[in-house]
């Protein structure tokens, strides 16, 4: 069979390109190294609601089948197999998923990573109690295709989390403007706004499969102290978590 | 804690040649009042941690190794609490129920009264080598708690994966993070390459404990004399530590005298308001500086307590400001280990040092502006302290935030120091 594929090349490239950069926290993913602990403790969270578990246990995420989809260097992997799940992660770019293979080895996990799409694992007939993808819906060609892809991989009983970056004047301002061109937190260039997406294009775009959202927080910067928390503002970054509802 | 086994060769090894590496979540390199309370709250959280500790501990609970005593302020306390430690030391510990601060011979004084306040008491006073023996048995109570006495750090290796240290024993430790607790000579901090300010102040302090005749009554007194500050601070029963800041070219002389002229020369400055006072166990001197490393964080590793700043003792600050870094370093560790996230990453250190900074520059500054403000006879500088004194005194929103501050209840407070759990 033919797989239709929603990553773009062009964005692919722009990714491997600085692939051996991942793990460099002070380098060009500085940003996304900044806000990997808030958008882990939304995820975590989530998955410890969803699944009744105890965050403060050991390994509460143990015995979990989860799926991170554009896994990048495993920003988001990583933690998730410390936390005693069965991880399998994805990406686009070849680069990428080698640097991330190494870097989990050297850090003593054991992290599934795979160069594919998700259509491959759907058409592999593979699922997932959870799957998760953070700041990828805005990277891809079509964004409604790509959700019908995630929804294929979730359990009946299973979620789906995904970070993003709301389209809004605001995240203009802050996600664009100023992370690109004045703060320079982010090459130049990394994100169109236009591509942007936003709560509710997701939750139409998921709707269809029976995913209802069940929690969105925004992620926000405070400026005073430098910190990145989980408020209700959710103009810029956001995180939503969805599942089906039970009958 | 995991131990694992990298044999070199195949089957048939000779065992001296199987080097055992001991692998944990967090190493900490000295096992005082700072890096054991912290070791004692990660391994409670569920982090494995190794305690690297040149000396045995017991050692250290003798009156001759340290004779000093610390003012524990309330949320310091608490972290005592949460470090399982305080239910141990509760009854060995003094409360200060009132502070009193004068100025010589002054007729102004600044008078904090727990009837002024709604907390009481604004602290306790704890002699540290019961504190010593207080985290040594809580030591063998934690099964994630591996301590390694009587052992230094030959070689530490930190790069983007971990941190590995061989010990002088021979015993090799990996890591995620290092964290130095090695006190004012931090040896960590000088392998790191860390640049430290510092002056001294040209003062001793001499420290000692007296027994006296009446009771002390729970009152903390502080005396700002032309030498420095002298404080009067109650022990357990009717005993007080003395912290008596000297110049540092008469110090030696007063630690010279004998047992009848140094407490004559102790009377001068108490007065007889506790009658007669008599001088026990041994007296001790320490030089008075003001330290601060430039950063505190490196590579995977972080600096606690003195290794990153030492003021001077003149608002009884050291160990709250050390026990403060603990609190917040636990924290910051214990929310990033259950998140899964890697615990020596930037991400996670950083919000330490964002968290602190603050914090621990005020301080630093305080305890320098005051002992400038108040260790010289200059009359003009005396009247406007002592009217500085009359002012805080009578006002009493000015009084309790002062208070409030040294009590370490202001600001953006780690969990445990407003008394709550970790997780």
């Amino acid at each position: 069979m033919v797989i239709t594929s929603t990553a773009s090349p062009e964005e692919i490239a722009r990714f491997t390109a600085i692939a051996d950069e991942w793990w460099d926290d002070s380098g060009k993913f500085r940003p996304l190294h900044m806000l990997n602990p808030v958008r882990m403790e939304f995820v975590v969270g989530a998955l410890c609601d969803h699944f009744g578990r105890d965050s403060t246990a050991d390994s509460p995420l143990k015995g979990l089948k989860l799926l991170d989809v554009g896994c990048g260097g495993g920003l988001a992997s990583e933690p998730l197999n410390r936390l005693g799940a069965d991880v399998t992660a994805i990406d686009a770019g070849e680069e990428t998923i080698a640097v991330a293979a190494t870097h989990a080895r050297q850090s003593g996990l054991d992290i599934n990573y795979r160069q594919c799409m998700p259509e491959t694992l759907a058409a592999e007939g593979l699922s997932f109690d959870a799957v998760i993808s953070l700041e990828v819906v805005e990277h891809v060609t079509d964004v409604n295709q790509f959700l019908d892809a995630l929804s294929a991989l979730v359990t009946p009983e299973g979620c789906l989390i995904m970070g993003t970056i709301n389209r809004t004047i605001k995240s203009l301002a802050f996600a664009k403007i100023a992370a690109e061109y004045i703060l320079r937190w982010v090459p130049a260039g990394t994100h169109d706004w236009n591509k942007f997406v936003r709560p509710s294009e997701l939750a139409n775009g998921l709707r269809p499969h029976g995913l209802d959202i069940k929690s969105i927080k925004g992620t926000v910067y405070n400026l005073a102290n430098g910190d990145w928390r989980l408020g209700d503002d959710t103009a810029v970054n956001y995180l939503a978590y969805f599942s089906r509802q039970q009958h | 804690m995991r131990v694992s086994s990298f044999p070199q060769a195949k089957p048939l090894v000779n065992m001296r040649y199987i080097m055992t590496t001991i692998e944990a979540d967090i190493l900490i390199i000295g096992g005082g009042l700072v890096g054991g309370t912290l070791g004692c709250i990660l391994a409670d959280q569920g982090m494995s941690v190794v305690l690297v500790d040149r000396e045995a501990p017991s050692d250290q609970m003798t009156p001759e190794y340290d004779g000093r005593a610390s003012a524990i302020a309330l949320g310091t306390q608490r972290v005592l609490e949460g470090a399982g430690l305080w239910d141990d030391l509760k009854d060995d510990s003094a409360p200060i129920d009132d502070i009193r601060v004068t100025d010589g011979d002054s007729l102004m004084f600044l008078h904090y009264d727990h009837n002024d306040m709604d907390i009481r008491p604004f602290g306790y006073m704890v002699e540290n080598r019961r504190l010593r023996v207080a985290l040594a048995r809580r030591f063998g109570s934690l099964k994630k708690l591996n301590v390694l006495a009587l052992d230094s750090i030959r070689n530490l290796d930190r790069d983007a994966g971990g941190v590995t240290a061989t010990l002088e024993s021979g015993k090799t430790i990996s890591a995620k993070l290092a964290i130095g607790a090695d006190g004012r000579s931090s040896q960590t901090r000088e392998d790191a390459g860390i640049e430290l300010t510092q002056w001294s102040y040209n003062q001793s302090g001499i420290v000692c404990t007296v027994e006296h005749e009446q009771s002390h009554e729970n009152i903390a007194h502080e005396r700002f004399l032309p030498a420095g500050p002298f404080a009067i601070l109650p022990l357990t029963g009717n005993r007080s530590c003395i912290v008596w800041t000297e110049r540092s070219e008469l110090a030696p002389a007063m630690m010279a005298l004998g047992d009848d002229e140094f407490n004559a020369e102790l009377a001068r400055r108490f007065g007889d308001f506790l009658g007669k006072t008599r001088p026990t166990g041994p007296r001790w001197c320490y030089p008075l500086s003001l330290q601060f490393a430039e950063r505190v964080l490196d590579k995977r590793l972080v600096l606690v307590g003195d290794a990153a700043h030492a003021m001077h003792p003149i608002a009884g600050q050291g160990l709250n400001m050390g026990l403060r870094d603990v609190a917040a370093m636990a924290e910051v560790l214990s929310d990033a280990h259950r998140l899964g996230l890697d615990l020596g990453s930037a991400a996670v250190l950083e919000r330490y040092e964002r968290w602190r900074r603050f914090d621990n520059t005020l301080m630093l500054c305080m305890t320098d502006l005051l002992n400038r403000l108040f260790s010289n006879d200059i009359a003009p500088i005396r009247l406007a302290r002592d009217l500085g004194l009359a002012v805080v005194n009578r006002i009493p929103l000015l009084k309790r935030f002062f208070m409030r501050h040294a009590m370490g209840l202001v600001g953006d407070l780690p969990r445990l120091m407003r008394g709550e759990k970790l997780g």
